[in-house]
């Protein structure tokens, strides 16, 4: 369930919601596991307001139920089921590929188009740079409100997506850029004009050409990591997860409607599917995890920026040391050695 | 005393053998064109009445395409492991283990080395009845290993994809066997070797969006299903039916993504031939 912030605080009254609005400034949506966690602080927001209007002191009060918040919020972060991190990598509130460019960056010039049939909009892309350095960013974008969501088409690329990244990633390969590419989408879009263009052909090209990029190439999963449409931009010399995030070749919905053939296993194909950062890690798929600020990234975007362009940095100190096809070389080395067999 | 008395000593037809594709004496076509199986083999399984490409596995395509079915296979033996411990309505070793016992094979595709009228050439063939011919770490082991075989001996890489796409049981694991055969493809790429891909019905999902479209050329038999998103996923998306022959081969070629169709019959001398052009 989620709960949107000004509608939701259950309180009557115009002027309650109004007051709501201004102590809380920034109301994130909650989560169904968040709930106790949100109830707390709107409830020390609450003993502020009345400890100014009334003028008395319930500072010890405030104090404690500060601490007490505190460790909730570590209890509940700390020890997540797969399928709340699913939700938390779906937060309406988390930020995007362009929140987190436009973040990093002094200076972003956005690219658009294929050159072939059009632009998508679920694909972003462009150059930037990172503490002076330029760096050409390629990402999925979903929308934040319906208009957007629609525009950007939920972050599924259509094949023209994928050809778009292709082309900025050859780009960077030109002017010797390092390639660093955001994932977040449910998936490639399933349709018809999708079909007709190639969805398959655009993907499976771009994992062949990904292995032959002759500079450093960085993919982070921001968000949702689903399947071949993700993988479509996350072949590199590095593959990151955020803290929250699922990267699998089935989401967890689906995979319960074909495994269980019905829509109310999610929670256990998530569990099944060990989608997760550690679960990808500890099964040596990706090769590192960025943690998140309490909470998740959208409780602090700017804290969560400066830590991705800390990895991105670091990444880039170790793989400028290689040569290109060296590089190149333990690129397939590292995905070649993925998959368990018996023999 | 017997009343039939047997001229030949000892009948020693294997079971393997005795056992014709499609099971039964008759087969029906799903236009209902009624055909004896024995009539069909030697037809390359392509009912004669009405052009029919019967669903066939690995056994019967390098019957097909290997001379006098002589053949070396490579990593026989390779079955699955249990990674995730994935557990659904039943654990996916017993899965496993189920499937070898009524398939009479260790995975969902079968690596063969050998001629094709007197060519070197690499193949390996998908079966569809392990799992819907699922592709996990199995299947991507032994098509990098094919490819390396290729690659090693510089001949010619065959693929004939039959497949559902990527096998949930394996998740992760599974997703990044897209990216192995890719990584093994660009290698082949670069060195200049052949790499024929063969779509069969069906080729979706996960194989379409990697090994399957990646060919210097690209081929599929007749009214193949092709595509990357499954028929029913994109109906429900869109809300709408789709257009007949969507995802047909003759509409993946009509949209520039195959180099021709082939007719099962003919499959073998026109791969010789193509094989013979670039060789000369």
């Amino acid at each position: 369930m989620v709960r949107y912030g000004i509608f939701g605080t259950g309180q009557a009254g115009n002027q309650k919601l109004i007051i709501n609005f201004v102590l809380l400034k920034v109301q994130f949506m909650v989560l169904e596991f968040e709930k106790p966690i949100a109830d707390l602080e709107h409830k020390i927001q609450e003993m502020i307001h009345l400890a100014k209007g009334k003028n008395i002191d319930l500072s010890e009060d405030i104090k404690s139920l500060e601490e007490k918040l505190q460790v909730l919020k570590k209890e509940t972060f700390h020890n997540l089921t797969r399928w709340q991190r699913v939700q938390l990598s779906r937060h309406g509130d988390r930020p995007y590929a362009l929140d987190y460019i436009y973040e990093m960056t002094n200076d972003f010039i956005e690219l658009f188009g294929d050159r072939t049939v059009k632009d998508d909009k679920a694909m972003i892309g462009g150059l930037g740079d990172i503490d002076g350095r330029t760096v050409m960013f390629v990402g999925q974008q979903k929308g934040r409100n319906t208009k957007q969501r629609q525009e950007r088409n939920f972050g599924m690329a259509n094949p023209e997506g994928y050809r778009k990244a292709l082309r900025l990633m050859k780009m960077a390969e030109k002017f010797n850029k390092p390639i660093v590419t955001l994932i977040d989408t449910p998936g490639a879009f399933p349709g018809i004009e999708a079909e007709e263009r190639g969805q398959g052909e655009a993907i499976a090209r771009n994992l062949r050409e990904m292995f032959k990029l002759k500079v450093p190439v960085i993919c982070i999963i921001i968000g949702e990591g689903a399947s071949g449409g993700a993988l479509g931009i996350a072949i590199g010399d590095k593959v990151y997860m955020l803290e929250n995030t699922w990267y699998s070749v089935i989401s967890p919905e689906s995979c319960s409607s074909i495994l269980w053939r019905s829509w109310d296993y999610k929670e256990q194909a998530a569990e099944a599917l060990k989608l997760t950062g550690p679960d990808m890690q500890e099964n040596g798929l990706i090769d590192a995890i960025i943690e998140e600020p309490l909470g998740g990234a959208h409780r602090n975007m700017q804290d969560m920026a400066v830590r991705i362009k800390q990895q991105i940095s670091a990444a880039l100190a170790e793989l400028d040391k290689m040569k290109p096809e060296k590089r190149i070389e333990k690129r397939i080395e590292k995905f070649c050695n993925m998959g368990i067999v018996n023999e | 005393m017997a009343w039939f008395k047997r001229k030949d000593a000892g009948i020693k037809t294997s079971t393997e053998e005795k056992k014709d594709t499609p099971d039964g004496l008759w087969y029906k076509t799903p236009k209902g064109n009624i055909i004896h199986t024995r009539e069909l083999k030697n037809n390359s399984y392509v009912c004669p009445d009405d052009d029919y490409h019967v669903k066939i596995g690995s056994k019967e395509y390098f019957e097909i395409l290997f001379d006098d079915n002589q053949f070396t296979e490579l990593d026989k033996d390779m079955t699955s492991g249990d990674p995730l411990n994935f557990v659904d309505s039943k654990p996916y070793t017993t899965r496993i283990k189920d499937t070898i016992a009524k398939t009479k094979l260790k995975d969902a595709a079968r690596t063969g080395v050998g001629k094709l009228n007197g060519l070197d050439i690499v193949i390996t063939c998908m079966d569809f009845n392990f799992i819907g011919g699922s592709m996990g770490s199995v299947v991507g082991e032994k098509i990098s290993r094919a490819i390396d075989y290729a690659l090693k001996n510089k001949i010619p890489f065959l693929m004939i994809s039959k497949s559902g796409g990527a096998r949930m049981m394996e998740a992760g694991f599974s997703l990044m066997q897209m990216a192995k055969t890719s990584a093994k493809l660009s290698l082949l790429d670069e060195a200049g070797i052949p790499y024929i891909s063969l779509m069969t019905d069906p080729t979706t999902g996960g194989v379409t969006a990697s090994y399957a479209m990646l060919g210097d050329f690209n081929i599929a038999e007749p009214g193949a299903l092709i595509g990357f998103a499954g028929p029913r996923v994109i109906r429900e998306t869109i809300g709408k039916d789709l257009p007949k022959g969507f995802q047909s081969a003759e509409f993946v070629l009509e949209h520039g993504f195959l180099d021709f169709i082939i007719d099962r019959r003919q499959l073998k001398n026109r791969l010789y031939t193509l094989l013979n052009l670039l060789r000369s």
